[in-house]
């Protein structure tokens, strides 16, 4: 159903992209708890080195978990600035949400490097292949929320982010968030749950 | 806009509570590092960072994600996916660890 300005709703009166978000992140659920079920068992099975206990380094991943997190509050800051029409708090908050999924990814690719040079890649044990099956595949989706992020961005510069602005944001948000609690999950049950 | 979503950032928190709600997590994650280098709390790391991850997943969600304060069908896609997941996650470990003879050795 739409209006006459083109708004689509669905028969429960929200809008049906935040709805189709929605559905992403329930669908993103089973991908990653498979990912996350997968790392469990495969995490202490390799018949080689090294083992998650020699390679993973928790104090550095701490900062960028914690950059992630902060994340996550300034997107809620640039959904509230465009919510009032505070074009240019909205630019600000958009850009340093970029800038801390950038951050991390940089940690992340950091932290692959080294465990490189340390001998643990894709293929060399089942750690390896579930580690970074699991990492990789959030990164990923950290550098396309960076991507729509910047795209936002970039849109507002242009003008060409004036229609449902409020509704396009808080999807992208619902995104960003997602990402995030992903990680705290991935967080406790790859990095502090190493010796359990 | 939707008078659904004019409706929800009228009910939505301001950037005070936000910014509330960012110190309690980074307090969280800086006790769940803090309980993991303890010796005497190893008996019971498990419990312990398994319900200060989950009260950082349920800030988020349900303050920064807005689902304390939209529509109620938004709350039972993300319960429903996670219930999902949660099923695959312990169909996984179940079989690996007491049904496949190659996994258990």
């Amino acid at each position: 159903m739409s209006d006459a300005h083109g708004h689509h709703y669905t028969s429960l009166g929200v809008d049906n992209r935040k709805l189709g978000m929605w559905l992403l992140i329930a669908s993103e659920c089973l991908l990653f708890g498979s990912l996350i079920g997968t790392y469990m068992i495969m995490r202490n099975k390799g018949l080689s080195g090294p083992t998650p206990q020699e390679v993973l380094d928790i104090p550095v991943t701490t900062i960028s978990t914690f950059v992630l997190l902060m994340s996550s509050f300034s997107i809620v800051l640039a959904l509230n600035a465009i919510q009032h029409g505070k074009i240019a708090s909205f630019r600000r908050w958009i850009l340093a949400t970029a800038l801390g999924g950038l951050i991390f990814l940089g940690f992340q690719t950091y932290e692959f490097t080294i465990f490189v040079h340390e001998g643990l890649g894709l293929s060399t044990n089942v750690f390896g292949t579930s580690f970074f099956m699991l990492t990789g595949t959030h990164g990923t989706h950290v550098a396309v929320g960076v991507i729509w992020l910047l795209s936002l961005y970039f849109a507002s510069v242009r003008g060409r982010l004036t229609e449902d602005a409020a509704l396009k944001v808080d999807t992208m948000a619902l995104y960003w968030h997602f990402v995030d609690v992903i990680w705290i999950i991935i967080f406790t049950v790859v990095y502090l749950f190493v010796f359990v | 806009m939707s008078s659904e979503h004019a409706a929800a950032e009228h009910t939505h928190p301001g950037p005070k509570t936000y910014a509330k709600i960012a110190v309690i997590l980074t307090l969280v994650t800086a006790i769940e590092v803090w309980v993991f280098y303890i010796e005497a709390m190893q008996p019971v790391l498990v419990p312990v960072l398994i319900v200060l991850s989950a009260v950082k997943f349920s800030l988020v969600a349900m303050y920064y994600m807005h689902l304390k304060f939209d529509h109620p069908i938004f709350n039972r896609w993300l319960i429903g996916g996670l219930a999902l997941s949660f099923a695959v996650f312990i169909a996984l470990l179940a079989l690996f660890t007491f049904a496949h003879p190659i996994m258990r050795a």
